[in-house]
């Protein structure tokens, strides 16, 4: 009850449409980047449908083809067209990016929030974040997939990994301070649990930094996806991901650069884009954090 | 001062222990047999058995731990599988490529990214800091392996005025060795400076908005004085931070940019050893890859007591 009165002066109280609408007008790089994503999303969930033939089909007679009507994109050493490669390419790019954001947050906010309330656990838990900061992401990456088979899922295992402790950090520093808010001293005066402290009412006002570091986690994975895969320790090389099309291209360089050019723009529109809405929500939903300053790449 | 420098440089050990820990609790928290993971799907049980053997994968856990901790003290970093060389030996021959690369990188794209910053931040709000803040954002988002080839295409193949690929040691002579650097360092370095120029911005115009910089303007002084003097000495401590943090970016794409411009350094011996799945190899690199962090860590933390008098320790 007594949080009831006291919670909306942290939390956002303005009425949603009006907030959101003004939003959209205030920060068109934002909503630019938004619907480029969703753009892509549809593609990648109908990837079938978008004039897209089978992406394994081989085609000898059409190989190394520059881009025509035909093969809008071209076709790659083994004829198989790349516009098709390019779209379900996508699949492998969005599904990591997003995973990625989604399981380092859960595991993150659940590490941090113990870290940051618990005192004996932060001293052990905040040593091991910090050796586990110090390696370089991308190795870290490297040497897990180096010890697992090439799939999918072990990827996004192996780049969540390394984003954890920046999660932690990032989290452990806000239950820090909301740990001092009156709101929070109020419910445990009336003897709530830990667990209702740290979920009922320091889990909530985590959500909007945690939201906007989750963009820049996501569009790490996806570029770091490419990297694996380029650098041979990603996806298998039978599911057409944008970071395999372009390894299999780059001894064709001098004669089809199409085969590294589309994939490539793709991925950096994708990042791009990424990017811009992380951006324009941390100046919408996080002004305290507006300063230029990047959580996610910065740390 | 000297027994801070000391307590900073023990403060790295426990950081270094825990890498180290890491590294080699990878190898045990993998799933499945680490040893047969590591030999590949064709290779037979005599295989397995030789390099759980080599790993010392047949000993107790408590043993090869203190074993492989003793060993990384002293040094030793294990024998490479593929190669049968020394690990050391491997990492050493490779350093100095990509030591090149990276330096020539750093100082490159300090030179250039402060500038921008500080430009962006003086003339805030203009065409000029809005292309600044343009760059940055595309600099973090253009993958580091395709703008490679981009350049590649444009500048050596259609222009044809930097070489393709290839790595030529300083000791060739220096105009070589950096028209091979260029192309590289561009590719490597665009993240960075997009960090860097971004970080300079935003701590500059922090600074702008203090009051002595005001009393400075006022009193007379040239606008360039006040900017490098005033502003940007009280803005450089972020700056400096950033530049360390960055370099874990950099060192994550030089294995791609290295693998993209056939440059023999560390990141080629990292992808010949995943390609091998050379483990000894692997653990190594990231061993030396995160020293190499860590310490540059450290010299920016020294830094701020030169660049800020106000701190003592």
């Amino acid at each position: 009850m007594v949080t009831a009165t006291v919670q909306p002066h942290l939390v956002e109280d303005r009425p949603r449409s009006a907030s959101l609408l003004r939003m959209l007008r205030r920060n068109p790089t934002m909503v630019g980047g938004a619907c480029f994503l969703l753009a892509m999303l549809v593609a990648a969930a109908g990837a079938p449908y978008f004039g897209t033939i089978d992406p394994e089909e081989l085609n000898p007679i059409d190989r190394l083809r520059g881009p025509s009507l035909t093969y809008w994109f071209g076709t790659d050493m083994l004829g198989r067209d790349l516009y098709s490669r390019t779209v379900y390419g996508s699949r492998i790019s969005l599904m990591v990016g997003l995973c990625v954001a989604v399981l380092s947050l859960t595991i993150g906010l659940a590490i941090g929030l113990l870290s940051g309330y618990l005192r004996r656990v932060d001293a052990v838990v905040m040593r091991i974040m910090d050796g586990i900061m110090a390696i370089p992401a991308i190795l870290l990456a490297i040497a897990l997939m180096a010890l697992m088979n090439a799939s999918a899922q072990n990827v996004i295992l192996a780049l969540t990994i390394p984003e954890i402790p920046r999660v932690v950090r990032l989290v452990r520093a806000l239950v820090l301070s909301l740990r001092e808010q009156a709101f929070v001293e109020a419910s445990r005066a009336v003897g709530a649990s830990i667990w209702r402290v740290l979920l009922r009412h320091v889990t909530p006002n985590t959500i909007a930094p945690l939201i906007v570091q989750g963009t820049y986690i996501c569009a790490s994975a996806v570029i770091f996806e490419a990297y694996l895969s380029f650098l041979g320790a990603g996806t298998p090389p039978n599911i057409p991901s944008w970071g395999n099309i372009m390894a299999e291209g780059r001894t064709y360089v001098q004669i089809a650069f199409w085969i590294i050019l589309f994939p490539g723009l793709f991925l950096a529109l994708t990042v791009l884009a990424v990017n811009l809405l992380g951006d324009g929500l941390r100046d919408t939903l996080d002004p305290k954090l507006a300063r230029g300053f990047r959580g996610g790449l910065a740390e | 001062m000297i027994a801070y420098l000391l307590r900073r440089l023990l403060a790295t050990i426990p950081v270094m222990l825990v890498v180290a820990l890491f590294v080699f609790a990878l190898l045990h928290l993998s799933p499945g047999d680490p040893a047969a993971v590591i030999a590949g799907d064709y290779a037979s049980p005599e295989d397995i058995e030789r390099i759980r053997h080599k790993l010392g994968l047949d000993a107790p856990l408590h043993q090869q731990l203190a074993i492989w901790l003793w060993q990384v003290v002293r040094g030793d970093l294990g024998t490479s599988i593929f190669s049968n060389l020394p690990v050391s030996k491997l990492i050493g021959q490779r350093l100095e490529p990509t030591l090149t690369l990276t330096a020539c990188t750093m100082i490159f794209a300090v030179l250039l990214a402060v500038p921008m910053g500080v430009v962006a931040a003086w003339k805030a709000g203009t065409w000029i800091d809005r292309s600044v803040m343009v760059f940055a954002v595309l600099g973090f988002s253009l993958p580091v392996f395709w703008l490679g080839f981009l350049f590649i295409f444009g500048f050596a193949l259609k222009l044809q005025i930097l070489p393709v690929q290839g790595y030529v040691s300083i000791r060739e002579g220096l105009w070589p060795c950096l028209r091979h650097l260029v192309l590289p360092s561009l590719t490597l370095g665009m993240v960075y400076m997009a960090l860097i120029a971004r970080m300079t911005r935003a701590s500059m115009l922090e600074v702008l908005r203090e009051d002595y910089i005001r009393t400075a303007h006022a009193k007379g002084l040239k606008p360039h004085v006040v900017l490098l003097w005033h502003a940007l000495k009280n803005a450089s401590l972020p700056i400096v931070t950033v530049i360390g943090v960055g370099v874990a970016l950099l060192i994550g794409g030089v294995v791609v940019t290295e693998s993209v411009f056939a440059i023999p350094g560390l990141g080629r011996l990292t992808v010949d050893a995943i390609l091998h799945r050379d483990y000894p190899v692997i653990q190594g690199i990231i061993l030396i890859f995160s020293a190499i962090y860590v310490l540059i860590n450290l010299l920016v933390d020294l830094m701020y007591m030169v660049l800020d008098p106000r701190i003592r320790y």
